[in-house]
């Protein structure tokens, strides 16, 4: 099967995800709103609790608003890392997974081409945001947006395709709400978003242990360095790494041998 | 299918359109197809006919590769869908028993959608939507969303969809349920009629008897087994009934 083929293949998929993405303004502004409900209301009120001391990449006391940024941008990419596998759920259910499943061209292309069009998504999201956050004096020097792209790339696919993996793992259309209890809340508090890493390790060492390993921190504070024209080297590698295991799972669950596709009878 | 087996002999695997022996398949415990055999050629128009829950659903999923079949061989113009899955997949065009038209994108966006899956160019993609489009008289309504087209209408416009790519099998999986008599005609005579004019081997899987044409393939599935298959006629004369319905009670009752 030649280049061309591929390409018209994934030219398809992102097409399709961008017109969805288009359709649905809804999902564009709830996207939108909930980084800057956390900005507007929660940082107002929490910036007087939390003093944030400096460290890397800050070189200067900043403020509290400023500090949580990055954890929000992140925070977008996680809930369209989820919500794009909640569509593979939903279009399973409906079928239109199916469809792209018996296409002639294999699985494996299928899958990151759709989880490329959810990054495309995201990263159109992070961008609104952005703009909006400058409101709030969230302005990150002229090259940090450019150089947060490539970040923005490799934390969308590590959490689309960890999005991916449980889309493969759930049963049931239901059960999402679950996702967003045992997925998405621990993974952001417990994560650099919020608070930095020394604060918690000073109340609870075993708790700083699980926000030091969690994926997600990894995305926040590789967005973070980013977002200010650094790079941090241990975090980059880290998401990568974090990225392939995700997505090898992700293959595997989707695989018709081996697959969770069966266990469920394929509805 | 008992009669299958031989024909496989007897022909070139080339003529055969869908060659399944011996499948069988588990969930858990579960024995949902039980050795199943059964042959198309080109230009069959072959009724699945089952109760809900007989297997055909999971028939069609092994067939399109959704799940690996674990025993057995499956094989589309002799292609087996396993070890040469990509060859395979081309020939054939699904229809599933859900909708799964994208309800928010317009008629030719989902056919755009679907053409690009199969890597077809998009001026090409352009002109056999237009002519599958026109096939199905609904031309007018490609650039409408496919949540303000009725039932009917969807269903036709997924056999169109099913169609672009030029498969030389269709394999259709309940495609009448929930659609009143006059779009239930109008698709199975479309469907009847392509079959003849294109040559194209058809897998019609239905609980609806009345779908069921004089002449026609039959292979009668319940609880996973092929029971019988053939001509309406062969069947209705082996079972000593008047018809195919009376065959079909019959014959699954007596395993009941």
């Amino acid at each position: 099967m030649s280049f061309t083929i591929y390409l018209r293949c994934f030219n398809g998929i992102v097409l399709r995800e961008a017109l969805r993405f288009v359709h649905q303004k809804e999902r564009f502004f709830s996207a939108l709103v909930r980084p800057l409900v956390w900005l507007g209301i929660f940082a107002a009120g929490f910036r007087s609790v939390l003093g944030v001391s400096i460290i890397p990449p800050y070189e200067t006391y900043i403020p509290y608003e400023v500090y949580i940024a990055p954890g929000l941008i992140a925070m977008i990419q996680l809930f369209n890392g989820m919500q794009s596998s909640l569509s593979m759920v939903y279009d399973r259910e409906m079928g239109s997974m199916k469809t792209m499943l018996v296409s002639p061209i294999p699985r494996w292309f299928l899958l990151i081409s759709k989880l490329l069009a959810g990054v495309f998504v995201s990263i159109l999201q992070v961008y609104a945001f952005l703009v909006i956050a400058s409101l709030w004096d969230i302005i990150p020097p002229i090259s940090g947006y450019i150089t947060i792209l490539p970040a923005l790339i490799i934390s969308g696919l590590m959490l689309g395709s960890l999005g991916m993996f449980l889309s493969s793992a759930i049963k049931q259309l239901e059960n999402f709400a679950g996702v967003m209890n045992f997925v998405i809340f621990p993974m952001f508090f417990a994560s650099s978003a919020l608070y930095p890493l020394w604060k918690i390790e000073e109340t609870s060492e075993w708790l700083y242990y699980v926000c030091f390993y969690n994926p997600f921190t990894y995305a926040v504070e590789s967005i973070r360095f980013s977002l200010y024209s650094q790079i941090n080297i241990e975090y980059s590698i880290g998401i990568v790494i974090f990225t392939f295991i995700f997505l090898f799972l992700s293959i595997l669950g989707y695989d018709p041998g081996r697959g969770n596709l069966q266990k469920k009878g394929g509805k | 299918m008992g009669c299958g087996h031989q024909s496989v002999n007897n022909f070139n695997m080339s003529t055969s359109a869908l060659s399944i022996k011996n499948v069988s398949h588990n969930f858990g415990d579960f024995k949902a197809l039980d050795k199943v055999s059964l042959e198309i050629r080109p230009g069959d128009f072959t009724v699945l006919l089952g109760l809900n829950g007989a297997g055909k659903t999971t028939l069609y999923s092994l067939i399109t590769r959704l799940y690996n079949n674990n025993s057995g061989s499956i094989e589309i113009y002799g292609n087996n869908v396993r070890s040469e899955s990509v060859k395979a997949l081309r020939h054939i065009g699904v229809v599933f028993q859900q909708p799964t038209l994208d309800l928010d994108l317009s008629v030719r966006e989902n056919l755009n959608y679907h053409s690009s899956l199969h890597g077809i160019s998009k001026l090409d993609a352009r002109k056999k939507i237009d002519k599958e489009i026109a096939r199905i008289n609904l031309n007018d309504q490609l650039k409408k969303k496919v949540r303000s087209l009725s039932g009917g209408q969807r269903r036709r416009v997924e056999i169109a969809r099913a169609l672009i790519h030029e498969p030389k099998l269709l394999l259709l999986d309940e495609p009448t349920v929930g659609l009143d008599i006059g779009s239930r005609q109008l698709i199975l005579n479309h469907v009847k009629t392509l079959c003849k004019k294109n040559k194209l081997a058809v897998l019609w899987a239905t609980h609806l008897i009345d779908e069921i044409d004089k002449g026609e393939k039959v292979v009668i599935i319940d609880k996973g087994k092929v029971l019988d298959s053939g001509n309406v006629e062969k069947i209705v004369k082996k079972t000593k009934t008047k018809n195919i319905r009376e065959a079909f009670n019959k014959l699954v009752d007596i395993k009941i």
